[in-house]
């Protein structure tokens, strides 16, 4: 973990309800896929943990959905503003798990740490597969993204993700995962592919001090924010 | 060269009066990443109980205007695994005697709790949290009930030679009244104030936001009661106090000294930012300049 301050480079809303922010600053080096940073916001006593969507040496893009006074606050910084975050939280996903044809699947604002995974995936010699759920077409995010990377999308604005034709035993070796709930459990139950599954929690810290994120697993207590947020998938309790 | 931070607490020399407080620093190994946290005073250990706990469902985190309420419930590895486990890895990043936070639902696990640690030589103090219900007593608090509150004073004070502290809940009507019974109980310290009960309902779901409906409040909203609360114990006590309950900069620890607080504990603010200790250590002399305070001993209960 590191806290530093971080310039705001942009800020753009991409839907009604889905930021980017791309932000400049030493510690976005070296960060993994699946992990997040956390915000501090002006006027919001906890900070506002995000995950990353991309990053460079010196950036950081994250994408996130307001929902709330946090997320809202968030949205109206302009560019130039500094912000300080603590970044290189969580696990991450493992690129070197064994597979060759790992299916990628994102439910909403689940999507965006898929992203820097894809690129990771793609770097060691991965062939992935992206399938994208939304509630509404006025949703989708990051498609275009994905095929700009060469890799096959499926976007389902309509039904469950586990609906889709490339959703099927056989097509993909191996499952990389992050959305909502139900959807994780959905796949979880649609699949006896092994995987990593990213979740979600409401956080005190983000960083493993509070015990405020704790769920149990096969492996004994966890903490989302320290010892996940990603878990193998035989390690799950629902 | 004089430590002009230095206090005494119960014949423990610390460098400083700064003490993250219990449960907003685990076992101090997520921040002994980030600083050498033998800086600090001491610290105040994870609340340990003597079989393992889970705690309580989860949401457990909910935030407030300038504060957060928790309902973790006391999730912890138990005793035996606390003294086999946690404390030898301790060891290796704080060379400091530790506060150790215990919590029981009977008088027995307090005891059971007490006399293990005696054992344990990185044990600087012992901080009994009454806050938890009592099973036996139907479920009320230890900590609201002046007769429960000596009760497990004197039986986990028969079992140790270290220092007692007893962590208050400010959930009752009379602190001063708990305080006393405590300190006649035989207690060689107080810490206060654990966190204030409280609740947030979510607009969307319109349902509490915590699965456990309620939880502790803490963070910078409460620090004009914790002071408050402190005050008034001071003003009834000859023991020491360990002042805790939103001190978020050394401006808050000067104010909690003044009204009495030989050391001072920092709970959420580590949360929010893991280096406020530091910065808090760091602080001090220059804030201590501001107000012409040469040694932070010497204003232990300036204000009553």
């Amino acid at each position: 973990m590191n806290q530093s301050i971080f310039t705001v480079k942009e800020n753009l809303s991409i839907n009604p309800s889905v930021f980017r922010m791309t932000l400049e600053g030493a510690a976005a080096k070296g960060h993994k896929p699946g992990q997040f940073v956390n915000f501090q916001i002006d006027g919001c006593y906890l900070r506002r943990p995000i995950s990353v969507c991309d990053s460079t040496d010196t950036t950081l893009t994250v994408m996130y959905k307001v929902v709330g006074e946090g997320t809202e606050k968030l949205s109206k910084i302009k560019s130039g503003e500094k912000l300080d975050i603590l970044t290189h939280l969580g696990n991450g996903f493992d690129v070197t798990a064994e597979c060759s044809a790992p299916l990628l699947i994102g439910g909403g604002i689940g999507c965006p740490p898929l992203f820097k995974l894809a690129k990771e995936l793609i770097a060691v010699g991965k062939k992935p597969c992206v399938l994208l759920g939304f509630n509404d077409p006025a949703e989708v995010i990051l498609a275009d993204d994905f095929k700009e990377l060469g890799v096959d999308v499926t976007v389902v604005t309509k039904g469950f993700v586990t609906q889709a034709d490339i959703f099927v035993e056989g097509k993909f070796d191996y499952i990389y995962t992050c959305g909502p709930i139900p959807m994780l459990k959905a796949i979880y139950d649609g699949s006896k592919t092994s995987g990593q599954y990213s979740f979600e929690e409401r956080m005190g810290c983000g960083f493993g001090a509070c015990m405020g994120c704790s769920c149990k697993t096969k492996y004994g207590n966890k903490r989302i924010c320290k010892d996940g947020p990603v878990l193998v998938k035989e390690e799950i309790i629902w | 060269m004089v430590n002009r931070l230095q206090v005494d607490f119960c014949g423990l020399t610390l460098d400083n009066p700064i003490i993250p407080a219990s449960g907003c620093f685990g076992y101090g190994k997520e921040f002994a990443e980030l600083y050498d946290i033998n800086m600090l005073g001491s610290f105040s250990f994870k609340g340990t109980t003597v079989e393992p706990r889970f705690g309580n469902p989860a949401p457990r985190i909910a935030e407030t205007p300038s504060g957060m309420l928790n309902a973790v419930g006391l999730q912890n590895p138990g005793i035996e695994h606390v003294i086999a486990h946690e404390l030898p890895e301790m060891k290796k990043y704080f060379n400091k005697k530790v506060v150790a936070n215990i919590s029981g639902f009977a008088v027995e696990e307090y005891v059971k709790c007490a006399s293990l640690l005696d054992k344990e030589d990185c044990v600087g103090i012992l901080e009994v949290n009454i806050s938890c219900p009592n099973v036996h007593g139907g479920g009320m608090s230890f900590g609201t009930n002046p007769n429960s509150a000596a009760e497990v004073t004197k039986a986990v004070k028969a079992v140790t030679t270290k220092p007692v502290v007893i962590k208050l809940t400010p959930n009752v009507t009379d602190i001063k009244e708990m305080a006393l019974a405590c300190e006649e109980a035989g207690a060689d310290g107080i810490s206060l104030i654990n966190t204030l009960l409280g609740m947030r309902i979510d607009l969307k779901k319109k349902k509490p936001i915590l699965a456990n409906t309620f939880g502790g409040m803490s963070g910078s909203a409460v620090f004009p009661v914790a002071l408050r609360m402190v005050y008034q114990v001071a003003s009834v006590v000859k023991i020491p106090i360990m002042g805790m309950g939103g001190v978020t900069t050394a401006e808050d620890v000067i104010e909690m000294m003044l009204a009495g607080a030989t050391a001072v504990q920092i709970g959420a603010a580590n949360l929010v930012n893991p280096y406020v200790c530091r910065d808090i250590i760091n602080e001090l002399p220059k804030v201590m300049d501001k107000y012409g305070i040469q040694n932070l001993k010497d204003i232990i209960g300036g204000a009553l």
